[in-house]
C-alpha cells in the first residue's frame, strides 16, 4: 500500500540525517548524544544490526550487542535527532531481513560471515 | 464551541525542539461551507451549519441539491451545527483550517474502529481468570459470577457482558494541535485519533 500524500507531506517535514546503507546482519557503531543533567555528551555503541522497521521517519533500527556476557539490544528511531552518526563496520551475508535467530547463538556460533570488499 | 470537519489521513511521528519523538495523527480539516446560519430570533439559539467533503451530484436527493444551492456550493457529504465562531459568518462562507492555532488544545470527535462481537475481556478490561490451573480449564476469559441466587435471584440491568464493541461515537479531549499546513488544510495532533483512516472527525474548538 503507498501511503497517502498529505501524510507523506508532514513525513517530509522531519528533517532526517544521510547515513550509509545498512541492513540486518551488518555490524554498525551508533555516536548518539545523551544528556546528563545539563551537559551532552556522545557515546558509541556498536553491535550487529537485527532488523529495520517501518519507513519514512518512523523508521526504527534494532541493534544488538554483547556486554559482560548480557545480550542488550537498543531500537533506535532512524530520524532521531539525537543520532550523531553511524559508520558501517563489517557486512554481513545473511539471508533474511530480521535475523532474530542471532539471539539464540551463543559463542562461536554467533559469528557472521562477512562480505568481502 | 467553534470547529471544523475533516478526515482522519493517518498516524506518523514528529519530533519536537528537544529530540522527542511525538506521535501525531495527521487529520485534513475542511474547508467547510456555510450551509446554514441559525439566529436566536429564527430558531430560538445561534449556531452555523458547516458542510464538508464533495458528494456526487447523482447521490444527491433533491432537498439537499436545493439546500446546498442556497449556500451556492457544490453538494457536501456530512453537515453539523457548530456556534461561538470569533467573527460572524455569512451563509456560504468557507472556513479553513486557520480556525485552528498551533499549540491551542482541541477535542476530536470520531466513530472508533468497529471490533465485532467481543468477549467481557477485551471489551470491559475484565481480568478473566488469572489462572490456568486450579481446576480451571477452558475458561480463562470467562467474566465469572453475574449475579447472586437468593438475592437479587435476577441479573441487575446493564451488567457488563459480551456483545458488539466498537462503531461507537467516541470524543477525546484536550488533544493539542503540533502543526498546522493551511495549503493543505492539513491539522497535525498529538496522538491517536478515534475511527479508521478516511473516516470523519470532528474538530471541536472551544477556548
Amino acid at each position: 500500500m503507498s501511503k497517502n500524500e498529505l501524510l507523506q507531506l508532514v513525513e517530509d517535514s522531519v528533517q532526517m540525517k544521510e547515513f550509509p546503507k545498512f541492513k540486518a546482519g551488518d555490524t554498525i557503531t551508533v555516536t548518539y548524544k545523551i544528556k546528563e543533567g545539563e551537559k551532552e555528551r556522545q557515546q558509541k555503541y556498536q553491535g550487529v544490526v537485527l532488523q529495520r522497521v517501518g519507513s519514512g521517519p518512523t523508521e526504527t533500527f534494532t541493534v544488538r550487542k554483547i556486554s559482560g556476557n548480557v545480550g542488550v539490544e537498543r531500537i533506535f528511531p532512524i530520524a532521531s535527532p539525537f543520532i550523531e552518526e553511524i559508520v558501517v563496520n563489517k557486512v554481513g551475508v545473511v539471508r533474511r531481513a530480521r535475523i532474530f535467530y542471532f539471539r539464540n547463538l551463543r559463542g562461536k556460533k554467533a559469528r557472521i560471515k562477512e562480505k568481502r570488499m | 464551541m467553534s470547529g471544523l470537519l475533516g478526515k482522519k489521513i493517518g498516524m506518523t511521528s514528529i519530533y519536537d525542539e528537544n529530540g522527542k519523538n511525538i506521535p501525531c495523527t495527521v487529520i485534513e480539516a475542511g474547508p467547510c461551507v456555510v450551509t446554514q446560519v441559525r439566529t436566536k430570533e429564527k430558531d430560538g439559539y445561534d449556531a452555523i451549519q458547516l458542510a464538508f467533503e464533495d458528494r456526487k451530484e447523482k447521490h444527491t436527493n433533491k432537498a439537499m441539491k436545493g439546500h446546498f444551492a442556497k449556500a451556492k456550493t457544490s453538494p457536501k457529504r456530512y453537515v453539523a451545527e457548530f456556534s461561538r465562531f470569533e467573527e460572524k459568518k455569512q451563509h456560504g462562507d468557507i472556513l479553513d483550517v486557520n480556525v485552528f492555532i498551533e499549540g491551542e488544545y482541541i477535542d476530536v470527535v470520531g466513530t472508533s474502529k468497529g471490533k465485532g462481537f467481543q468477549g467481557v475481556v477485551k471489551r470491559y478490561n475484565f481480568k478473566g481468570v488469572n489462572d490456568a490451573t486450579h481446576g480451571q480449564h477452558n475458561r480463562m476469559r470467562a467474566p465469572g459470577s453475574i449475579g447472586a441466587s437468593s438475592y437479587p435471584s435476577r441479573v441487575f440491568k446493564g451488567m457488563r457482558m459480551a456483545g458488539r464493541m466498537g462503531g461507537n461515537r467516541v470524543k477525546l479531549i484536550n488533544l493539542q494541535v503540533m502543526k498546522i499546513i493551511p495549503e493543505k488544510n492539513l491539522l497535525v495532533v498529538k496522538g491517536a485519533v478515534p475511527g479508521p483512516n478516511n473516516s470523519l472527525v470532528i474538530i471541536e474548538r472551544w477556548s
